[in-house]
């Protein structure tokens, strides 16, 4: 169990960045969850953490060693792929037995082992089995069983849930969560699943070519985001996002966008008083919103109203998800429970002033 | 017609379809044993078609008096040699192939097949002259080495397909827990493509054993058995040999092919429950 630290990683495939000058710290016994959409680098600056590649530039350190050159046999990691990676041609048995076999430990010790392993992961009885004679989620604990045998200095997963169904997918999510707050072991969890991410991380690292945007704890991810992309990859269905103009109002600031105008409180105001007269990007998730007369579950100390039509209607059972039409543009609003609401029927929608963003359009940064 | 009767039908002609193809092939092999064991009267009667009296005469002449059980021997010994130089050469090269990107991958990969382009009797002279310089004439070393130019192409074509099919999530995997790369192939990659390098290791047999043109040029005492049976059939040791002595040739030729593939054939199909293509 160790600290990892990135220290300005770049990894350059030709004249390709897949990593561009990350630095990151994973704090001893952390749960910290890669995420990011497919080619933004993120199993690449995992791949530089196993030692299955070398950095261009920068250094890696495993608490004070630096580990940067070293092959992935000297630095005392496990690691899960994608795909499992269980040997076919060994049994159960045996793959879990391998990493302790090299580690030349003594033969009741590695019996003891794996059978503690096996009864951790409840594989006990498939220890004889060949991988070929097991369904995807055995091989997937067999994976896993073979990752923490050896007690890892750092355990790493690559997206090691994408090839399960959906059900077994949420089965193994709390059960990996489970038996890493148990084995207190460093974990560094690759997924482009912002579900997963927010399930299973102790902090959230969002990635997206190459770059690190922003780290945190899920739930500060989630509503304090600092970029567009953060903010529309985290969270379903998508945050909503409106261009509109900063307006200086005898009221105070307001943000003007086709179709409707939200006057800001005197404090957040304050935040746009260099961006008046100049288009911003609006943002609110569906969940901040609320249609006036249908549902008062939304709790809002502080709230604007634009007017809407409704447009269409997913009914998801738990919760109805409603497309208004404001001006031009479709706006999804979530609503817990079952609402029945007709087509075509005009709306007044509240916003939630407290869980507003905005963000400058041309450095797509937060400013609120 | 009725589902039932469409079905026989069907089932019927694959029997038949199955029957002629096991025929075709399998009523050949039992013809030249059953001659190959025929008594001289018996082989020339012509009201007799399958021969009542037999003699083991014919093989074992050939065997022992005419030189073909010293050609089994070389020809196992050049087989097996073929076998372990060509595979020491390919299986790296088919596992550079299959793994790494490097400059002129697939330039090296057609000039491999290209190899195969000359006949070789054009190069025959050439290789005689080489092989008296080299002091490897008439020497099964020789013939081994002259095989292993001609079955190299395919060990590399095949092995690199095999190594192909085996992922390199599991090779790295070996690594992660404590393999050097070398390591990981020995334990993880070699053992998976095991069924892929019997049947390569059976190509190579078949073809260094069923070769007689190399053989017949690069070596007058120590010959290799198609080499021997072709001098014997062809008459060096006066006049062409009777039918039924070829027949025995035949045989001879035969049975010890098939004894290996019979061996290696079941590292073919599948081993752990998967099959490896």
């Amino acid at each position: 169990m160790v600290e990892v630290r990135l220290e300005k990683i770049t990894k350059k495939f030709g004249d390709f960045t897949a990593v561009n000058e990350l630095t990151l710290t994973i704090k001893d016994g952390e749960f910290l969850v890669l995420l990011g959409p497919s080619g933004c680098g993120k199993t690449t600056t995992l791949r530089m953490i196993s030692g299955l590649e070398t950095p261009t530039s920068g250094k890696i350190w495993f608490g004070d060693r630096d580990v940067t050159y070293l092959p992935p046999k000297d630095r005392n990691i496990s690691m899960v792929f994608q795909s499992y990676a269980v040997w076919p041609h060994m049994t159960v048995y045996d793959n879990i037995a391998f990493p302790l076999k090299i580690k030349k430990y003594p033969k009741e010790e590695i019996d003891k082992r794996v059978k503690w392993a096996a009864e951790l992961l409840q594989i006990e009885e498939l220890l004889d089995r060949y991988p070929a004679q097991l369904s995807g989620g055995q091989r997937q604990r067999v994976a896993v069983a073979r990752a923490i045998v050896v007690e890892p200095d750092v355990l790493l997963m690559d997206e090691p849930l994408s090839n399960l169904d959906a059900k077994l997918r949420v089965m193994m999510r709390a059960e990996i969560k489970k038996l890493q707050e148990k084995l207190k072991v460093t974990t560094i969890y690759v997924t482009h699943d912002q579900v997963e991410a927010m399930t299973m991380g102790d902090r959230i690292a969002v990635m997206n070519k190459g770059q690190l945007l922003q780290v945190g704890p899920p739930v500060e991810v989630y509503s304090k985001p600092n970029s567009i992309f953060v903010a529309t990859f985290i969270g379903a269905p998508e945050m909503n996002l409106m261009d509109v103009t900063v307006k200086e109002t005898d009221k105070g600031i307001a943000l003007e966008g086709e179709g409707f105008e939200i006057l800001l409180p005197e404090d957040l105001g304050e935040f746009l008083k260099n961006y008046v007269n100049k288009t911003v990007v609006f943002g609110i998730r569906p969940e901040h919103m609320t249609v006036e007369g249908i549902s008062e579950v939304l709790h809002v100390k502080r709230k604007a109203k634009i007017k809407g039509t409704v447009d269409f209607v997913e009914a998801l059972g738990t919760d109805t998800i409603i497309h208004a039409k404001v001006g031009g543009k479709i706006i999804k609003i979530k609503i817990p429970g079952h609402v029945p609401i007709g087509l075509g029927r005009p709306v007044d929608i509240i916003i939630d002033l407290d869980n507003i963003h905005v963000f400058d359009k041309s450095t797509e940064k937060a400013i609120i | 017609m009725n589902d039932k009767t469409r079905f026989m039908l069907k089932k019927l002609l694959l029997y038949s379809f199955l029957f002629t193809v096991v025929v075709w092939i399998v009523l050949p092999i039992i013809v030249s044993i059953l001659y190959a064991f025929s008594s001289k009267l018996d082989y020339y009667d012509p009201q007799k078609v399958i021969p009542t009296h037999y003699t083991t005469q014919w093989v074992k002449t050939l065997l022992f008096t005419l030189g073909a059980w010293d050609g089994i021997k070389n020809s196992v010994i050049v087989a097996i040699l073929t076998i372990i130089i060509s595979f020491s050469l390919g299986i790296p090269a088919g596992y550079a192939i299959a793994k790494f990107i490097f400059p002129g991958k697939d330039t090296i990969k057609l000039s491999i097949i290209a190899l195969r382009m000359f006949p070789i009797p054009v190069m025959a002279i050439p290789l005689v002259v080489l092989y008296i310089k080299l002091n490897l004439i008439d020497t099964l070393l020789g013939v081994a080495l002259a095989h292993t130019a001609m079955a190299l192409p395919f060990v590399v074509l095949i092995t690199s397909s095999i190594f192909a099919g085996v992922s390199k999530e599991l090779e790295e995997a070996a690594m992660v827990f404590g393999v050097t790369r070398l390591g990981a192939f020995f334990r993880i990659t070699l053992p998976l493509a095991l069924p892929g390098l019997a049947a390569a290791a059976m190509f190579t047999f078949v073809m260094s054993w069923n070769e007689v043109f190399v053989a017949s040029i690069l070596t007058l005492k120590n010959r290799t058995l198609p080499a021997q049976i072709l001098s014997i059939m062809a008459g060096s040791s006066g006049g062409a040999a009777p039918p039924y002595y070829k027949f025995a040739a035949a045989f001879i030729m035969t049975l010890p092919a098939m004894i290996f593939i019979f061996f290696a054939r079941k590292y073919l199909v599948s081993m752990w429950g998967i099959t490896l293509k």
